[in-house]
C-alpha cells in the first residue's frame, strides 16, 4: 500500500505555504498530521499531485487563550490539548472529553485539531465539538485572513469554506464562563474507530440555575455533524429539568439523519443521538453541581 | 529529496523518493527492521517510533520527507548498551509478549506514555495502549510489564536492589 | 511459583521465555525482515469482481512503469503447468492466478515484479483487465440449489462440495421423536479470520547451484517443502524452506498462499530474488478466513435434564475452493467433539459444504479443525435446554458430564476421551466466581429491570492430531520429530519439525529434554523452521506442538537417557543393569552415594566412551497414540446497557485442564491471549459480504481487533487430570480458551437477555443486535 508519486514542498512561513497552493490549486493538499490523509493516499483514494507540509511553519503550533478566545494552531495536535494545563477545569469539559476520544492515543499525538476541521469527515468527533462550542475557524488566502463560524465552515461531508489557494490557520474557541460545563459522549465499537453515534453538549446557566446558552451538536448523524437547534431553544431560559431534557433528546433523535453501515441501522442511530444528548446534558449538569 | 534523520542518535542522509512511508525508510533504507507494518489503516501501532523525544507517531502513517531534521527513536535505541531499557526488562520478567510482532511498536509507546506520565494507573494504562494492537498476550501481561517499568523508572535504585 | 530452572525439576517452572531478548530488542527475523541484494517486489493485481469471466488482460502499460521487470497471468502460469494448485484438503485444488474466470472479489489475477514496492504497486495499478460480470452466490443455502455452477473445472457439476458424517442416525432420530422435551436452534458461527498482526509473505531465491531459499510465514515448513515438490516439480532436495521468526499465525500460516507461488516463479524466471509481503487487505481477503458453519442443532431430554440425544446438521460455506487444511479422512475436521462434556446416549452428526463466490479457506483458526464451531454449538444449545427445562444452565451440565470414573471415555462419535474432572474443574469456577452471590444479585437487578447475565462453558476439546492409522495430510501421516544432541560439556541442542509463532517452543522444548536429561534448559537451544536442519515434522496448529512435537522430544531425550546409561554403566563400573536414573542422576541401584551427573556422562561420551558408539544424540518420530482432551470451565458475568446494547464483560474465569503444564508462565499468557480472541470473536470479528458479493471487512477499520481498553482483565484457575498416553501427561493448551470462550459470552448476553424472552442471537454481539432485541421484546410486551 503504497502512495501514488507526488511532488512536496516544505513550507517554513504561512505566506509561503499559501504561495504554494496559489501556485498548484486543486492539486495540493495541505500536509499537517496527516491522519487521515496519508491512509487515504495509501490507498490512492487520495492522490494528490502536491502535498504542502506546514509543520516547519512558526507559529502554527500553540494554544492560546486571550480576549474571551482558546485559539488552537493549524499544527497543535490533538494530544496537546488532551495535555494542557488548563484542560481539567469543567468548563473546558467539552474540549478535554474529545480529546481524549478521537482516534486512538498515538494517532492523536500526530493528528491536529484544525485537519480534523478541515477534514469535515461526516463522523469526525472535532467538527461536533466545535458546533457545540460555536467555534470559528481562521482562513488565510493570498488577500489575508478571515473568519469563519463552524456553522459556515462546515459545508458538506469532507467539505469546507476553504477555498482553493487557502489554509485554515487556527481554530477559535470562545471562552466558556465559569457556569458552563459541557460533556462528550460517543458510542464506538472499539478504539480508533469511528463514532456509531456521538454526541456533544455544552450548556451554561445563570445564577438562577435556568440555562442561559446551550451548544447541542451530532456526529455521525448526517453528511457532516450537524447542529441540534431545536434541542438548544428548548434548553435556553428553561430549568434544565427531567422534562426538558428528554424534550431536547427527543430533538436530537429526530433531527439525526445517519447512514446504515456496520456500526447499525438508521434507527439505531437515531435512537443513540437521543440517548447520548441526554446523558451529555446529564453530565454537564453534573459537572456544574446542578441536578436535572 | 535527500534529508536527514538522527535514529537512535546516529545520522543517517538518504536520498528519497517523497512518497516514502516513514517505517520502509527506518525499515529499507537504513536496515532498522525492528519497526514493523501491521496494517495499511494506522490501526495496528506496529510501526510505532517516538519522534524528538517524547511523542509516540506511527511511522506508516508519516512520510520520510517529514522526519527531516527530526530524531527518531526505534526499538533498537532503548537498551543503553548492553543494558536493557526498564521497559525491554519489564516486557522480559512479565512475559509481556509472545510472537513479538507488536512488541517494538507497544514498548515505544509506553515510552512516550511514561514521559508524560511516570505514574500511570493500570486504567491510564490501558488508555495509553489503546492505539497498539496484540494478538497474543490479552494485554494483561503487557499493563503489568508497564507498571513494573515505570516502577523502575521511578525508583532506580529499587531496581538495583 | 518456582521460576528459577535448576539442572533437572525444570518441568512446571515458570521461567523466563529465552526466546524474548531478540524481540524486546527489535532483533528478531521475520520474512519482512530479510532482504537479498537485487531483489525484486511483487504486488498482485486482484479483481475487484466476485463472480466474473475474463474478458482481456492488457500487462502494456504496466510493462512502460518505470521499474517494473514482468508482469505474468494466469495463462502464462498454466503453459507452464503451475497454472492450479492443490489445497492441503487434498481434494480440491485452488487457481494460483485466475485462468479464464474469477471466483471471489480479490482473486489473484496478475503478478507484477519491480525493483521497488512502490513500483510494484504502480504497476499493479496499470494492468487493465476487462470482466464480463457472473451472477453471484454469497449464500450457502442459494448455492445448494445448484442455479448457478460456480466451478464448472470440477467433475461433479455442482455446488456441493462434501458430505460428511458420523454417529448413529437411526438410533438418534428415534430417540430425538420419543424425547419428552426437544429444542432445536440454527446457530450460525460466522465466518473470520485469524489476521495475525504480521501478514503473510514469503522471499523466493534460486541460489547459485540453482537451489530454491524460500523464506516463508509458515507453521509447516516440511509440508510446504513437500507441497512446493509436488506443485514446482522440483526435486525436493533443491527446495530449502526457511520458516524464521513467525508474527503469529493462529492457522493463517497453514496453507500455500498463490503469492508464495508467483515469488517463486518470478525469481525463476527474472534470476533474482523476489519478495511479495501482503498487506492487510489483502490478508483479510484472500488468505485463508475460519468458521462461517450453519449448525442446526437439536437436543432431546428427558423432563429433568438427562440429555436423550444430539443431533447437529451444518451447512458449510467453504467460498470459491475448499482451501481448508483438514486431514485427509476428516473433511469437517474433529466436528465429532460436538457431544462435548456430555455422556449423550445417542449422537449423530453430519456436514454438507457447498463453494460460494467468497474468499476460500475453512482453515482452523486457533483451533483444532472445526473444534470451535462444535463446542460454541453444543455449549450454547446446552444453555438453550436449560432455558427450556427452566433449569439452572450449570444443573444441566452437572447432570450430563462424563463422569471422571468413565474415562478413558468413549463417545457416541468416535473418539476415545483420555482423561478429565469436570465437575470439579465447574467446583472450582463456582466457588471461585462466587456463583451464589452472583446469583442474588442477579435477582435483585432483574427486579429492577437491569439486565445482569452469567454464562457458561464447560467445553472438552480434541487436539495433538494424530495418530497415523486416521490422520494425514496430503497423504502425510500426522507424526512429529525430535532431535536431541547433546555436546560434551552438557549443553546441547533440539530441533524438531513444528514451528513457534509465539508459544514459546525455545523455552518448553529446552525444558522438556533438561527434565529427562537432568540438564540445565538455558544451555538447551531450540531450533525449528529450517527443512534443512529439523526433523520432519507437520507443523504447528491445531494445538499439536506439546501433544505431538512434545511427545517426541520426551522419548528422543530418553533414547539420548538410555544411550547415556551405557556410559554411565562404564564411569560407575558396574554392569548396565545396576544402573538406575534417580534424581536426576544416573545411580548404582540402592547406592546413591554412587552416581553421575548427565553432564559427566556428556562430557565421556565424547572423551571416555570405552566400547560404546561416541557421541550423545537421538531422534525420535513420535506417532500418538490418541489425541488429547483438554478441557475446561468458563464463565463470564456480563451487564447489559439496556438504552444503548452495549454489553460490559465485568469478569471471565477460565478453569482450565490442559494436563501436566511444562511452564505456567507460558500456558498463562496462552489462556490470555485465546481469551481475547474468544472476545473478539464473540463481539467483533466478522468477514461479512453483502448479497453482490462485496467483501465489507477488508481492513483493521473494519475487521475489528480489541484494543486494551475493550478486552477484559482476564481470572485464571486449574485442574490438572495429566493424559495417561502422553510421554510427560501435557494436553497442549494454546486452544482451549478460544475454542470455550465464545460460548460463554453469548451464554452471558442471552442469560441477561433472558427475562425479555431473548433465547439466542447469533455472533457477533454488536450493540445494534442487542439494542434491536431488547426493543423487540419491549415491544412484545407492550403489545400483551
Amino acid at each position: 500500500m503504497i502512495p501514488a508519486a507526488f511532488e512536496y514542498v516544505r513550507a517554513h512561513s504561512i505566506d509561503e505555504a499559501i504561495a504554494h497552493l496559489q501556485q498548484h490549486g486543486g492539486d495540493a493538499r495541505v500536509l499537517a498530521g496527516g491522519q487521515s490523509l496519508i491512509p487515504a493516499m495509501r490507498f490512492r483514494l487520495a492522490r494528490p499531485a502536491v502535498l504542502v507540509d506546514i509543520n516547519s511553519v512558526r507559529d502554527l503550533s500553540y494554544l492560546r487563550a486571550s480576549d474571551g478566545v482558546l485559539e488552537i494552531g493549524a499544527t497543535s495536535r490533538d494530544s496537546d490539548v488532551e495535555r494542557a494545563g488548563w484542560i481539567g477545569d469543567r468548563r473546558w469539559s467539552l474540549i478535554h472529553d474529545v480529546s481524549r476520544v478521537v482516534a486512538d492515543p498515538v494517532v492523536r499525538q500526530m493528528g491536529t485539531v484544525v485537519g480534523s476541521l478541515c477534514h469535515n469527515d461526516p463522523s469526525g468527533d472535532w467538527t461536533t465539538a466545535a458546533l457545540a462550542s460555536r467555534a470559528e475557524v481562521v482562513v488565510r488566502g493570498k488577500a489575508g485572513a478571515r473568519t469563519v463560524p463552524i456553522d459556515e465552515f462546515l459545508v458538506d461531508s469532507f467539505t469546507t469554506a476553504v477555498g482553493e489557494g487557502e489554509m485554515a490557520v487556527a481554530a477559535r474557541f470562545p471562552k466558556p464562563d465559569d457556569r458552563t460545563a459541557g460533556s462528550y459522549q460517543k458510542i464506538e465499537r472499539k478504539v480508533g474507530d469511528f463514532a456509531t453515534a456521538a454526541a456533544a453538549v455544552q450548556i451554561s446557566l445563570n445564577a438562577d440555575g435556568t440555562v442561559r446558552a446551550a451548544g447541542i451538536a451530532l456526529s455521525a448523524a448526517g453528511p457532516c455533524a450537524l447542529r441540534v437547534d431545536e434541542a438548544e431553544r428548548l434548553l435556553v431560559g428553561r430549568e434544565p429539568r427531567d422534562e426538558t431534557i428528554r424534550a431536547a433528546a427527543d430533538a436530537a433523535s429526530r433531527r439525526s439523519a445517519p447512514q446504515a453501515d456496520l456500526r447499525g441501522g438508521v434507527d439505531y442511530k437515531k435512537h443513540l443521538a437521543g440517548v447520548l444528548v441526554a446523558r451529555g446534558l446529564r453530565q454537564a449538569l453534573a459537572r456544574l453541581g446542578a441536578r436535572a | 529529496m535527500k534529508i536527514h534523520v538522527t535514529i537512535n542518535g546516529a545520522a543517517y542522509e538518504r536520498d528519497v523518493e517523497p512518497r516514502t512511508l516513514l517505517v520502509h525508510f527506518l525499515r529499507d533504507d537504513c536496515g532498522q527492521t525492528g519497526t514493523h507494518v501491521g496494517c495499511d489503516t494506522s490501526s495496528c501501532g506496529c510501526c510505532v517510533v517516538v519522534v524528538d523525544g517524547d511523542r509516540a507517531v506511527k511511522s506508516c502513517t508519516m512520510f520520510a520527507v517529514q522526519a527531516d531534521g527530526r530524531e527518531i527513536r526505534t526499538v533498537e535505541g532503548l537498551a543503553d548498551g548492553g543494558t536493557l531499557h526498564p521497559l525491554q526488562q519489564a516486557f522480559w520478567d512479565q512475559h509481556g509478549l509472545q510472537c513479538g510482532y507488536c512488541t517494538p511498536g507497544m514498548l515505544l509507546t509506553a515510552y512516550a506514555l511514561l514521559k508524560h506520565n511516570p505514574a500511570p494507573t493500570d486504567a491510564d494504562i490501558r488508555e495509553g495502549l489503546a492505539g497498539n494492537l496484540c494478538r497474543c498476550t490479552g494485554y494483561q501481561n503487557i499493563v503489568k510489564s508497564v507498571q513494573q517499568a515505570a516502577g523502575t523508572l521511578g525508583h532506580p535504585s529499587a531496581a538495583t536492589a | 511459583m518456582s521460576t528459577e530452572p535448576k539442572p533437572g525439576g525444570s518441568l512446571g517452572v515458570a521461567m523466563k521465555r529465552k526466546e524474548d531478548p531478540r524481540f524486546i530488542q527489535g532483533k528478531g527475523r521475520y520474512v519482512d525482515d530479510i532482504s537479498l541484494p537485487g531483489m525484486l517486489h511483487l504486488a498482485i493485481v486482484r479483481s475487484p469482481y466476485p463472480h466474473a469471466g475474463i474478458t482481456s488482460i492488457d500487462i502494456s502499460e504496466a510493462m512502460r512503469v518505470p521499474g517494473v521487470r514482468a508482469v505474468i497471468t494466469g495463462k502464462d502460469l498454466e503453459a507452464a503447468g503451475l497454472g492450479w494448485l492443490p489445497t492441503f484438503h487434498g481434494f480440491d485444488k485452488q487457481m494460483v492466478l485466475a485462468i479464464g474466470k474469477v471466483l471471489f472479489q480479490y482473486q489473484e489475477v496478475a503478478a507484477v515484479f519491480a525493483e521497488s514496492r512502490g513500483a510494484a504497486a504502480d504497476g499493479a495499478e496499470a494492468v487493465h483487465v476487462e470482466y464480463a460480470p457472473l451472477p453471484v452466490v454469497t449464500d450457502p443455502f442459494a448455492a445448494r440449489t445448484d442455479q448457478v455452477i460456480l466451478r464448472p473445472d470440477r467433475e461433479k457439476k455442482t455446488n456441493h462440495i462434501y458430505h460428511w458424517e458420523v454417529g448413529d442416525k437411526d438410533a438418534t432420530a428415534r430417540a430425538l421423536r420419543t424425547s419428552p422435551r426437544r429444542i432445536s436452534q440454527r446457530i450460525w458461527f460466522q465466518r473470520c479470520h485469524p489476521a495475525p498482526l504480521e501478514p503473510c509473505g514469503c522471499v523466493a531465491q534460486f541460489d547459485a547451484m540453482g537451489r530454491l531459499q524460500f523464506y516463508v510465514t509458515s507453521q509447516a515448513p516440511h509440508v510446504y517443502r513437500t507441497a512446493l515438490a509436488i506443485v514446482t516439480g522440483i526435486a525436493e532436495d533443491k527446495i530449502h524452506v526457511i520458516s524464521p521468526d513467525i508474527g503469529g499465525g493462529f492457522g493463517n500460516k497453514v496453507p500455500v498462499y498463490p503469492g508464495y507461488v508467483c515469488a517463486i516463479v518470478g525469481a525463476l524466471k527474472l534470476g533474482r530474488p523476489v519478495k511479495w509481503i501482503e498487506s492487510r487487505t489483502e490478508n483479510l481477503t484472500s488468505t485463508g478466513f475460519a468458521r462461517d458453519y450453519h449448525m442446526d442443532v437439536e437436543i432431546g431430554a428427558t423432563d429433568d435434564g438427562r440429555m436423550t440425544a444430539l443431533h447437529v446438521a451444518t451447512t458449510a460455506d467453504h467460498g470459491a475452493f475448499d482451501a481448508a487444511a483438514d486431514p485427509t479422512k476428516y473433511p469437517a475436521g474433529m466436528f465429532g467433539i460436538v457431544t462435548g462434556s456430555y455422556d449423550v446416549p445417542a449422537a449423530h452428526a453430519e456436514v454438507d459444504a457447498y463453494f460460494t463466490n467468497k474468499a476460500p479457506g475453512g482453515i482452523a483458526y486457533r483451533c483444532s479443525f472445526r473444534v470451535t464451531e462444535a463446542s460454541y454449538a453444543i455449549e450454547r444449545a446446552m444453555d438453550i435446554l436449560a432455558d427450556e427445562l427452566r433449569m439452572d444452565p450449570v444443573e444441566v451440565r452437572r447432570k450430563n458430564f462424563v463422569r471422571k470414573d468413565q474415562f478413558p471415555y468413549q463417545s457416541r462419535l468416535g473418539f476415545t476421551y483420555d482423561s478429565g474432572d469436570y465437575q470439579k474443574a465447574l467446583d472450582v469456577a463456582l466457588e471461585k466466581i462466587g456463583y451464589k452471590e452472583l446469583l442474588k444479585e442477579q435477582t435483585a437487578k432483574r427486579l429492577r429491570g437491569e439486565l445482569m447475565g452469567i454464562g457458561f462453558s464447560t467445553f472438552t476439546e480434541v487436539v495433538g492430531a494424530g495418530p497415523s492409522k486416521h490422520f494425514d495430510i496430503l497423504g502425510i501421516k500426522m507424526f512429529d520429530s525430535a532431535e536431541i544432541r547433546i555436546h560434551p560439556t552438557g549443553a546441547g541442542i533440539v530441533r524438531t519439525g513444528t514451528k513457534s509463532q509465539g508459544q514459546g517452543h525455545e523455552t518448553t522444548w529446552a525444558q522438556i529434554v533438561a527434565e529427562e536429561l537432568g540438564l540445565d534448559p538455558q544451555n538447551i537451544m531450540v531450533e525449528e523452521g529450517d527443512t534443512d536442519t529439523a526433523p520432519y515434522g507437520l507443523g504447528t496448529y491445531a494445538s499439536r506442538s506439546t501433544p505431538v512435537a512434545g511427545g517426541a522430544i520426551a522419548m528422543a531425550a530418553r533414547r539420548v537417557r538410555e544411550k547415556a546409561k551405557k556410559v554411565a554403566a562404564h564411569l560407575l563400573e558396574v554392569g548396565e543393569a545396576d544402573v538406575e536414573w534417580q534424581d536426576y542422576k544416573f545411580q548404582v541401584k540402592g547406592v546413591p552415594a554412587k552416581s553421575v551427573t548427565m553432564k559427566e556422562v556428556a562430557f565421556a561420551a565424547y572423551t571416555n566412551m570405552s566400547q560404546n558408539e561416541p557421541g550423545l544424540e537421538a531422534s525420535y518420530y513420535y506417532d500418538p497414540p490418541n489425541m488429547t482432551f483438554p478441557s475446561g470451565c468458563y464463565v463470564a458475568v456480563v451487564d447489559v446497557d439496556r438504552e444503548t446494547g452495549e454489553v460490559k464483560v465485568r469478569r471471565f474465569l477460565a478453569v482450565d485442564d490442559c494436563g501436566i503444564i511444562i511452564n505456567p508462565l507460558i500456558v498463562e499468557g496462552q489462556i490470555h491471549g485465546g481469551l481475547t480472541e474468544g472476545f473478539a470473536i464473540a463481539f467483533m470479528q466478522e468477514i461479512q459480504y453483502d448479497s453482490d458479493g462485496n467483501n465489507l471487512n477488508t481492513n483493521f477499520t473494519d475487521y475489528l481487533l480489541p484494543t486494551s481498553l475493550e478486552t477484559p482483565h482476564w481470572e485464571t484457575a486449574k485442574v490438572t487430570t495429566p493424559s495417561p498416553h502422553h510421554p510427560i501427561g501435557a494436553k497442549g493448551v494454546g486452544e482451549s480458551p478460544n475454542v470455550g470462550s465464545p460460548a460463554a459470552f453469548v451464554n452471558a448476553v442471552i442469560d441477561a437477555l433472558s427475562p425479555l424472552g431473548v433465547r439466542h442471537l447469533d455472533m457477533p454481539i454488536t450493540r445494534d443486535k442487542v439494542w434491536r432485541a431488547i426493543r423487540a421484546a419491549e415491544a412484545k410486551t407492550a403489545l400483551a
